[in-house]
């Protein structure tokens, strides 16, 4: 089991490098100029010169990244060009946000996910699992933004329940757990949780669906176990694709909720993301993809080791 | 006599009504905005993100030499005295320009504003060996103080400035540029980055507190020197909200007080609401502006006007619900610099299909034409459904274009490098649309006019050149009298609607949607919007 661990860990090595390389690299592919953040649009060349000096953005790109990972090895990802604040600071601020969100959305969408997911396993073919696979394919399908837009109309303006907008009251993020700031998350982190929820509905459902037809159920049910402990074993047996699955989307939600964090104004990695990527601030760009890269590298990293916890015959191979 | 404990008694009751009379008293008034950017503008000095940060943190915080007067919206505003009381030209020598600053003004630290400090301003983005030299804000403002060549105090209320050339326009450079604090610098340690949460400068408000991306607070500076554009307000809260329907709703849901550039769509729900819709003449146009290099279509004069004239102006102020006016030129018709062009732009169908047949072309043979967009963006107004409608309308009397759609960001680069550019000539590009800002004579008309300006040099994007247009422009920078200059500048507007220079199409009107709480807000007919103007 050790040496598993080891060998995903030196597995971890290569893609991390990789990752820095592609996130650096990713920037320069698009067109643009991260100069825009920073001067008018009618600066004149000279401006333009001294400015892409002060920024080193002068330097062949090979050296450009040598120095940046050199930095960020050493955890210092640079200046923000459009805020002249340290990208740490930024990147540090938004994810700790997003984490919350992608957090409580993600428990939502794995909770309600399982229980809808077995519901439907269970009652195969009946109209709770009709209800469940149309709930399923909605929640993969439906355009978050939209849904974020009609849950804001219905609950912020018709019926004044929720805030609009902001992650706490006054556009405070300092986050406390007390009802004014716990009102700014709710739509967000419902408008989040309708991804993971379908795509582990459905994954819950056939896996439960499945064994339910196998021959260790049958011999477990002739033994004269109950259904509870039946669950128990299907629910064993279905829990590392279930946390493979769940993994994954957690990561997607840490990435993959800008146009939610748009919609709602919400000052996490996905705003802040949209906001680099319009400014074209290389730095803050640059180290806002790295540091959600590693998150996924390390939650897969994660995942890895804790499925052959659950399920030993996995670490064997 | 009563017993004590009856009058401690009705004490007690009366208690909660004095209290919440003297806090109605004293209540601190709130108005909470949302604007359209991202974040905070910068708060050293020179505010960065274009003209409209000018009026979030520049103007409030800080006050130029010579300011614009933007709290009327009846008309279009002026040069009118800032931290500089008179400004003069030097009879003998038409470069050197005296300023006399105005006494007893105090920055937000208690510090004086000196003649020292003003030209320790001018040090601040001009001079890179100075100490407090800051590129940022350096960035910001010099492309917008082109002429200055030196500087100098002559006393402690008096500053010289010596521009490049002679430059009788030099004034309207001058709203941009504002004086920051150097006690101020030099009590956070020489750190502009310091500076930016605790800023010092003589404006009318003073910033409070500044969560970066999220809020700003600023609250009434009650020593502000002009007594007549003291703040109505005790506190503005600035809250970027990027998303155009996301501010919508901030507004409709009670989480701010003023938003600006409601999205059309939301309009009329706004309005049934009871939210009050403000808007103006403002200094921007959207246009497409040609290219006249050899091989462009666009060198035929024919085509030019044909394109202006083929173009329902109306129907897109419709398709936008009401947010633009049509446009007749490079400025608007109020505007002083208008002058009397000959040709009328207009919707005029027959007479566009008319000038084509002349040129050779119909929609059964169409002249074909790509044109540079971006997809969205700061002043490009609903980019995409505008430039389709045109090219629906343009087929109509046999221009065919093609649209070549990239960000914003990468737009600015292809017009900085103007229409002979590869990367514009090359791919055949031979229009670019992009929204410009028309706010002062360089703005509005020289840079886009004056044949030196091409690229490198400037903007003049196409290489228009008019030896009758240089002429006039050459006169204006040496023409101090301002009748005069308004009277030449008219004239080279009068020759660029002449030529048909562009394809205008509308003018913005900087829309703001303010909720009932707002008892006041002037708009100006500018991007520098004053703040202290709202009441709640």
């Amino acid at each position: 089991m050790l040496f598993y661990i080891l060998k995903r860990f030196l597995y971890a090595i290569p893609i991390a490098l990789g990752v820095t390389l592609v996130s650096f690299m990713l920037v320069y592919l698009a067109p643009g100029d991260p100069l825009n953040a920073i001067a008018p649009a009618d600066a004149p060349a000279d401006v333009i010169e001294a400015l892409k000096s002060a920024y080193g953005l002068d330097r062949p790109v090979p050296v450009q990244y040598g120095v940046w990972l050199w930095r960020a090895v050493q955890g210092d990802l640079g200046t923000s060009i459009a805020s002249g604040r340290a990208v740490n600071t930024e990147v540090m601020s938004a994810v700790s946000n997003t984490l919350l969100l992608a957090g409580i959305a993600g428990l939502v969408g794995v909770l309600a996910g399982c229980a809808l997911g077995a519901l439907a396993g269970y009652k195969n073919g009946g109209w709770i699992d009709r209800i469940a696979t149309l709930i399923s394919v909605v929640g993969v399908s439906i355009p978050h933004y939209w849904l974020g837009l009609v849950l804001t109309i219905i609950f912020s303006i018709w019926l004044d329940w929720f805030p609009a907008m902001g992650a706490g009251p006054g556009g405070s993020s300092e986050w406390r757990w007390d009802i004014e700031h716990m009102r700014h998350l709710v739509l967000p982190a419902l408008t989040l949780s309708v991804i993971p929820m379908g795509i582990i509905t459905r994954t819950v459902r056939a896996l439960v669906a499945d064994m339910l037809q196998q021959e260790f159920v049958t011999s477990l049910r002739a033994r004269g176990l109950g259904g509870s402990r039946v669950f128990r074993h299907i629910a064993k047996n279905t829990a590392p694709t279930v946390l493979a699955v769940a993994g994954l989307q957690i990561g997607y939600l840490m990435g993959g909720s800008i146009l939610v964090e748009t919609v709602f104004a919400w000052p996490g990695t996905g705003f802040l993301l949209n906001t680099a990527i319009f400014q074209r601030d290389i730095p803050l760009l640059q180290g806002t993809i790295l540091v959600l890269c590693m998150f996924f590298v390390a939650l897969n990293l994660i995942v890895d080791i804790l499925q052959p916890l659950l399920d030993p015959r996995m670490g064997r191979g | 006599m009563q017993p004590l404990s009856k009058k401690f008694a009705r004490c007690l009751i009366a208690l909660p009504f004095a209290l919440t009379l003297h806090a109605s008293l004293h209540a601190e008034t709130v108005a909470r905005y949302g604007i359209s950017m991202a974040d905070i503008p910068l708060t050293t000095g020179q505010p960065d993100r274009g003209a409209g940060a000018y009026q979030f943190t520049g103007h409030t915080l800080y006050d130029p030499l010579v300011a614009w007067e933007a709290n009327i919206g009846n008309r279009p505003g002026k040069l009118i005295p800032g931290l500089a009381t008179a400004w003069n030209v030097d009879p003998k020598d038409n470069k050197k320009w005296r300023f006399s600053l105005r006494k007893g003004v105090k920055f937000h630290d208690g510090s004086d504003l000196t003649a020292d400090a003003v030209v320790w301003n001018l040090d601040k983005v001009l001079d890179d060996k100075s100490p407090q030299f800051d590129a940022k804000q350096s960035a910001q403002v010099r492309p917008r103080i082109p002429s200055i060549a030196s500087y100098r105090k002559v006393d402690d209320s008096t500053v010289e400035i010596v521009t490049k050339d002679v430059d009788a326009l030099f004034p309207y450079q001058l709203p941009w540029f504002l004086i920051s604090s150097p006690t101020q610098w030099d009590k956070l340690g020489r750190d502009w980055n310091k500076f930016a949460s605790q800023p010092s400068g003589t404006g009318p408000f003073k910033l409070d507190k500044l969560v970066p991306r999220e809020r700003a607070d600023l609250v009434k500076n009650a020593g502000y020197w002009d007594k007549t554009r003291m703040a109505k307000t005790d506190r503005i809260v600035l809250v970027p909200i990027p998303d155009a329907l996301t501010r919508a709703n901030a507004l409709m849901n009670g989480q701010v007080d003023i938003i600006e550039t409601p999205p059309p769509d939301v309009l009329p729900q706004l309005q049934r609401s009871g939210y009050k819709l403000v808007k103006n003449v403002t200094p921007h146009v959207w246009p497409y502006h040609f290219s006249t290099q050899p091989g462009s279509p666009w060198t035929d004069i024919r085509v030019r006007k044909a394109a202006n004239l083929a173009i329902d102006r109306d129907a897109i102020v419709k398709l936008l619900n009401g947010l633009a006016t049509p446009a007749k030129g490079q400025l608007d018709a109020t505007s002083p610099w208008f002058g009397k062009p000959g040709f009328q732009i207009k919707y005029d169908l027959a007479t566009a299909k008319a000038l084509m047949a002349q040129a050779g072309y119909s929609p059964s043979k169409p002249l074909k034409a790509k044109i540079i967009i971006a997809q969205g963006g700061t002043g490009q107004m609903l980019s995409l459904p505008m430039n389709e409608f045109i090219q629906q309308s343009l087929a109509e009397v046999g221009i065919q274009l093609e649209f070549e759609v990239v960000e914003l960001e990468n737009l600015y680069l292809h017009w900085r490098s103007g229409a002979k550019a590869d990367m514009n000539a090359g791919k055949g590009i031979t229009g670019i649309n992009l929204g410009y800002v028309t706010a002062d004579p360089f703005y509005a008309l020289t840079r886009f006019a004056y044949g030196r300006y091409q690229a490198p040099n400037g903007v003049n994007w196409g290489g228009y050149a008019n030896p009758k247009v240089d002429a006039a422009i050459d006169k204006i920078r040496v023409s101090f009298d301002t009748k005069v200059q308004d009277g030449l500048l008219a004239s080279v507007h009068q020759a660029m609607v002449d030529d048909a220079l562009m394809l205008w199409v509308v003018h913005d009107v900087n829309p703001h949607a303010l909720s009932p709480k707002v008892k006041e807000f002037v708009q100006a007919q500018h991007w520098f919007q004053d703040l202290t103007t709202i009441r709640m």
